[in-house]
């Protein structure tokens, strides 16, 4: 009794979300504005628990954001910025109408512009937090240097994203951090770690793009604009850790007259020309203060990691690559320094070689052909995968795999952990064991499985043969003969298994503990409330699946494309 | 034409003398005698007699100057054009000026030419100003040099194109970490490729041709996987992937328009929520093997009950017999055959009086199976004739008989003959009572109590409250329970009132069965499941058991023991434990025990009954496959 009628939705959830349009409204912004404004400020949409309650009532489709967070947007300085940019636009189209010519000029040099700065430093606060935000920052922006100027965006704004990508290339070579490669269908993927924080990174394969029409430039132009201001920022914090001076001189090597990937390079050899001037980056040992927490075995767990990182950061070390001229130059060339090789090319390709074929230092040609006229004794001559694999294997993998014109080993992601009950790709076992240094062990197991495989196979081809050689009396002895000896060579003495029933009273009982056991969740299972039985037979569903899938990779059907290592699948099936 | 007649010679004077009607359309005049009016505002007339079609042609027949005679609207009359008239005519239909003496081609006069004069168009003097440097202009031009030299004006400086970089983080603030940081979700990284992403995978990732077709025919958001794993021989035969940009757009979208949550995942342990319930084996003694099965019926075995002593057990089939069964040998002791197929038997629970109750379409009969004790066997023939009628004879719903002769023989007593088709018989615990169900939707006649001593038959109900499924007595105490399709009611048979009304949430129950104690029921129903009333403490479920795959049949108590048991149309008989405490604070305990099966499925339908032996922990199953087993 008494007291207002209360209205509904004016508290609670319904004031606490905005719908898009009226968030528009509230900011006076065109919707392409605001679009630019919510990628700048990184905001984004909010899944209200209850649609209907904050969509008063209605059950429409719509997007809402947090109230906070418009209110948020109100105060941002960029927000005039924009306004300043619509009445720019509109005078100048207005001299242009009147053919003001000199007011064109005026107008062209007092352009506005904005800086972001400001907003990087509100949304990233601390440097970890920027560096742990930059994966996608990296990836478009690889992507926007490799475009040409096609109109699709700003040629300062390619220009920049070369110039930047150069200088993270140019970081990661000189701090060793590259940690993983992996040459995929779509592109190449790098990880590297920086400062503790695992970034990866999607570059496309040097080709035109075909630009699609369905895509929206501008979005990606804005989300550009963005992630080169803070790649830069980043840069320069990275450059000064290294104490190096920035911005490098490489980069003025750029200018658009070069084909991208030219200047990649050639900004990657000056880079390393350049470093010895600065400061000699000092080796910093871990240091070994036993901290009360902290218990031996942490300790030397981390001792050993740390020197195996600084062993795969000199993987390469010593070694002299050449690159031919069809192998991707730029990845390779990075992928090499990173790992402290000293890499060229042909000259007549591009600049930034720095000696030739003919020199006979030369320990690795990579080429990518299935022949070459003149081979060098003295060196190997090897397909680009090695460099992939033995990055990711952290070791220098036998070369013997990788030849001119041998049919390559499969390349495996090395961002798959598999965990208990996974599927584990038999090349990847090989290569565990390997890296525990089991490689003679495992080899020659490998041959007698060969071996034994093949004999399994003559003495199935002799059955297959005898059938029809029976009647011919001729054939007759030498066939024994052969068979005999077939015989003595593959028959095994295998344990027979033992069936845990059918050997008495101990099998007995463990099988009917089993037995009751199983009938007992099955019963209990029936006692399960609906709720519950739903959720456990979702998650038995899922787990089923996923068993299904691992036993469906091992059962697929061996590829004759793999003969290598066959055995090795047969055994696992 | 008008305007040609204004240019023909006779002055404007004449005209205006002759017509002054002015430039009004002449046809305005049409229907009127007169054209016009005349200088003195006297009308004019027309002329008497108008030219028709006929003088025209005739005119244009033979007037020679017909093609230069116009016809005058203002006048009325005909004008014969001159020479010079035809020839301006001619003239200006060619596009000529119309005065021949006007010569188009005349030489032309420049009045202002390029050449420049040596002496001014004008005569007037220049200005002063425009020798003396301009005063406005100084004064403007000093306030500049001013403002340069005092270094207010700067020279424009080309704008910095490239960006400038500093370090932004130079100094961290930790007060700069807001609340929205802290609230902030980041967006959750690309996730990273696997193995069938390779240029070069190992050839289990790769898709068989099966698979590659299920994946083109796939709708791009149900494919697991977005591309198609290729392999390729070497680096160099890889393609450009076709769909980069458009997958970093995605990733652009999905970093602006998706919303973000927080999701917890609760790595829920399976096992975790599978209920802790005693071991079975700690539960003991419950059936467990199927020991004994009674074969002889030819078709499906609908109901059976056992003896109260144990010994025996009577089964009715759909093949119009009952049969009488030694439960330690599975022996036949007795085929007896009806006129019918027999829905529904109860053997009397009172040991001391040996009767059966049979009933198949309109007819429950008493047997007397004479087995067992032959006292027990002659006292209950003496029971049943030391029978007298009461004085007065009322009208009553069912008419007793009692059998005679060969019938007698046969060890039938005593025949109701109901008005409908029975479904079920029940006794009273005592033994005297006896209940039948004639399920009928329109009527109040639908269960029948009956008293075997005095042959008394009344009808409990008044109304009708639904199609009545089955109905029971209560164990101890006076009351009485009718199931219809979805309720249980329980009354009161001394105060003839509803105590209760039991909400099944069931569809259509199938049977009903009341715990020994009294205070606990079960409830089967079609729909698969199975109610657990603590009458103690609500009218709703105390438990759901949906522990069968088809409807159930048959719900039985153990008489001595905690368990009751379940058969089903999925051919297994579920034996659970059932604990109901003396202290009213405890809740019943439910466990699942054994599932039991051996019946075959016919027809789809399984086992049709159940019943306990009422002393051992044995239970008893009818089933579709015309087999009875036993359980043990």
């Amino acid at each position: 009794m008494g007291g207002l009628q209360k209205k509904k939705y004016e508290r609670g959830s319904a004031t606490n979300y905005i719908t898009r349009n009226k968030a528009r409204k509230k900011l006076q912004l065109s919707l392409a504005d605001f679009r630019r404004l919510c990628i700048l400020k990184g905001i984004y949409p909010h899944e209200p628990k209850h649609k209907k309650k904050v969509n008063k009532g209605s059950t429409a489709p719509r997007t809402f954001y947090l109230f906070k967070d418009i209110r948020f947007l109100l105060h941002e300085p960029i927000v005039r910025k924009f306004r300043e940019y619509k009445v720019f636009v509109r005078k100048l189209r207005k001299a242009y109408g009147k053919a003001e010519w000199t007011g064109v000029e005026r107008l062209r040099d007092n352009k506005p512009g904005y800086k972001l700065d400001h907003i990087i430093k509100e949304r990233y606060p601390t440097f970890i937090d920027a560096l742990r935000d930059i994966d996608d920052a990296l990836s478009m922006c690889f992507l926007f240097s490799t475009f040409a100027r096609t109109g699709k965006c700003h040629v300062q704004t390619i220009t920049l994203c070369r110039r930047l990508t150069v200088e993270w290339m140019n970081y990661v070579v000189t701090s060793r951090s590259l940690r993983k490669v992996f040459l995929s269908i779509k592109g190449i993927y790098y990880q590297a770690e920086v400062l503790g924080q695992l970034i990866t990174w999607l570059v496309p394969y040097q080709f035109a793009h075909d630009h699609p029409t369905d895509v929206d430039y501008r979005v990606m132009a804005t989300f550009t604009e963005m992630y080169t201001t803070l790649f830069g920022f980043i840069n320069f914090r990275l450059y000064q850790t290294l104490n190096l001076v920035y911005p490098p001189k490489v980069t003025q090597y750029l200018d658009l007259t070069f084909s991208c990937a030219q200047q990649k390079l050639s900004a990657l050899s000056a880079s390393l020309a350049r470093v010895v001037a600065t400061a000699e980056e000092e080796e910093n040992q871990l240091d070994l203060f036993p901290t009360e927490g902290e218990d031996q075995e942490n300790m030397q767990a981390r001792e050993k990691e740390q020197k195996e990182q600084e062993a795969q950061k000199r993987l390469f070390e010593g070694l002299k690559f050449f690159l031919n001229r069809e192998v991707p130059r730029e990845s390779l060339a990075f992928i090499l320094r990173c790992f402290g090789a000293e890499v060229s090319w042909d000259k007549s390709l591009c600049i930034g070689g720095t000696y030739e074929v003919t020199d006979e230092t030369i320990t690795h040609q990579i080429v990518d052909r299935p022949d070459m006229d003149k081979q060098y004794i003295n060196r190997y001559y090897i397909q680009p995968q090695w460099v992939f694999d033995s990055v990711n294997a952290q070791m220098r993998l036998p070369v013997e795999d990788y030849f001119l014109g041998t049919t390559l080993p499969p390349h495996l992601s090395p961002f798959v952990e598999e965990k208990d009950g996974d599927y584990v790709p038999p090349e990847k076992l090989k290569l565990m064991a390997l890296q525990r240094g089991e490689k003679p062990v495992q080899e020659d197991e490998e041959e007698e499985d060969e071996e034994e495989e093949e004999e399994d196979d003559d003495e199935e081809e002799d059955d297959d043969v005898d059938d029809e050689e029976l009647t011919e009396e001729k054939n007759l002895k030498k066939l024994e003969g052969t068979r005999a000896q077939g015989k003595t060579l593959a028959v095994k003495v295998t344990p027979g298994k033992v069936k845990p029933w059918e050997t008495g009273s101990v099998g007995n009982k463990v099988r009917l503990e089993q037995e009751e056991k199983a009938e007992e969740k099955r019963l209990a299972i029936m006692m399960m409330k609906k709720k519950e039985k739903y959720l456990y037979d979702k998650i038995m569903f899922g787990k089923k699946r996923t068993t299904r899938e691992v036993s469906s990779l091992r059962c697929a059907p061996a590829k004759p494309t793999r003969p290598s290592l066959r055995p090795f699948a047969c055994r696992w099936r | 034409m008008t305007l040609i007649t204004q240019e023909i010679p006779p002055p404007p004077h004449s005209e205006d003398i002759r017509n002054t009607v002015g430039n009004v359309p002449m046809e305005w005049y049409q229907d009127y005698p007169h054209i016009g009016y005349n200088l003195d505002g006297k009308k004019i007339f027309k002329p008497i007699r108008n030219k028709d079609e006929l003088d025209e042609f005739l005119d244009k027949m033979e007037n020679p100057d017909y093609w230069r005679t116009v016809h005058d609207k203002m006048t009325a009359s005909d004008i014969r054009l001159t020479d010079e008239q035809v020839d301006l005519v001619h003239r200006l239909q060619k596009g000529q000026f119309g005065d021949v003496n006007f010569n188009e081609y005349e030489p032309s006069v420049d009045f202002f030419t390029n050449e420049v004069m040596i002496h001014p168009v004008t005569n007037r003097p220049q200005d002063k100003r425009s020798f003396i440097p301009s005063l406005i202009e100084k004064e403007k031009v000093s306030k500049l040099v001013h403002a340069i030299k005092m270094g207010w004006i700067k020279p424009r400086k080309p704008k910095e194109t490239t960006p400038q970089y500093y370090d932004l983080w130079a100094k961290e603030d930790p007060n700069a970490i807001l609340g929205r940081h802290k609230m902030h979700v980041p967006a959750p990284k690309m996730r990273l490729p696997g193995h069938e992403e390779s240029y070069n995978p190992p050839p289990e990732y790769l898709l068989t041709e099966e698979e590659r077709l299920v994946w083109e025919q796939q709708d791009a958001e149900d494919r697991k996987l977005p591309f198609l794993p290729q392999k390729h021989s070497c680096l160099r035969a890889v393609p450009a992937f076709s769909r980069f940009i458009h997958e970093r757009f995605e990733r652009c979208l999905d970093l602006y328009l998706c919303p973000r949550q927080r999701k917890m995942r609760v790595n829920v342990n399976p096992e975790d929520l599978i209920p802790k319930l005693p071991k079975p084996k700690d539960l003991q003694p419950f059936p467990t093997t199927m020991s004994l099965v009674y074969r002889g019926h030819t078709s499906l075995v609908r109901c059976i009950s056992a003896s109260p002593t144990g010994q025996w057990l009577v089964s009715g089939s759909d093949d119009f017999t009952v049969r009488f069964w030694e439960v330690n040998t599975g022996r036949c002791m007795k085929t007896l055959e009806v006129g019918g197929a027999v829905k529904s038997v109860a053997w009397n629970p009172n040991p001391a009086v040996c009767l059966v109750a049979v009933c198949f379409e309109h007819t429950v009969l008493l047997l007397n199976p004479s087995l067992g004790d032959r006292l027990v066997v002659s006292s209950t023939d003496q029971l049943i004739t030391a029978y007298e009628p009461p004085e007065e004879d009322k009208e009553q719903a069912v008419t007793w008989a009692l059998s005679e002769g060969l019938e007698h023989n046969k060890g039938h007593r005593l025949t109701l003959t109901h008005p409908k088709a029975v479904k079920q018989v029940v006794w009273h615990g005592k033994g005297d009572y006896l209940s039948s169900v004639m399920p009928d939707n329109s009527s109040n006649l639908q269960v029948l109590i009956h008293q075997v001593s005095k042959r008394r038959t009344q009808n409990p109900f008044r109304k009708n409250k639904g199609l009545v499924q089955c109905v029971s007595f209560h164990p101890l105490r006076p009351y009485f329970f009718v199931a219809t399709q979805r309720y249980v009611r329980v009354y009161n048979l001394i105060k003839q009132e509803l105590t209760k009304k039991l909400m099944t949430n069931c569809k259509w129950i199938s049977s009903m069965a009341i715990h020994p104690g009294g205070d606990n029921l079960i409830c089967g129903s079609y729909d698969c499941r199975l109610a657990w009333f603590d009458l103690d403490l609500s009218t709703k479920p105390y438990k759901m058991l949906r522990h069968h795959k088809k409807a159930l049949r048959g719900v039985a108590y153990h008489r001595n023991y905690p368990l009751f048991a379940s058969g089903a149309d999925d051919g297994s008989v579920i034996v659970c434990h059932g604990m109901v405490y003396n202290d009213l604070l405890q809740n019943p305990l439910i466990v699942p025990v054994k599932v039991l099966k051996g019946h075959q499925i016919t027809h789809d339908l399984g086992v049709l009954d159940v019943t306990f032996h009422p002393t051992q922990p044995w239970v008893f199953s009818s089933g579709a496959d015309t087999t009875i087993r036993l359980f043990t």
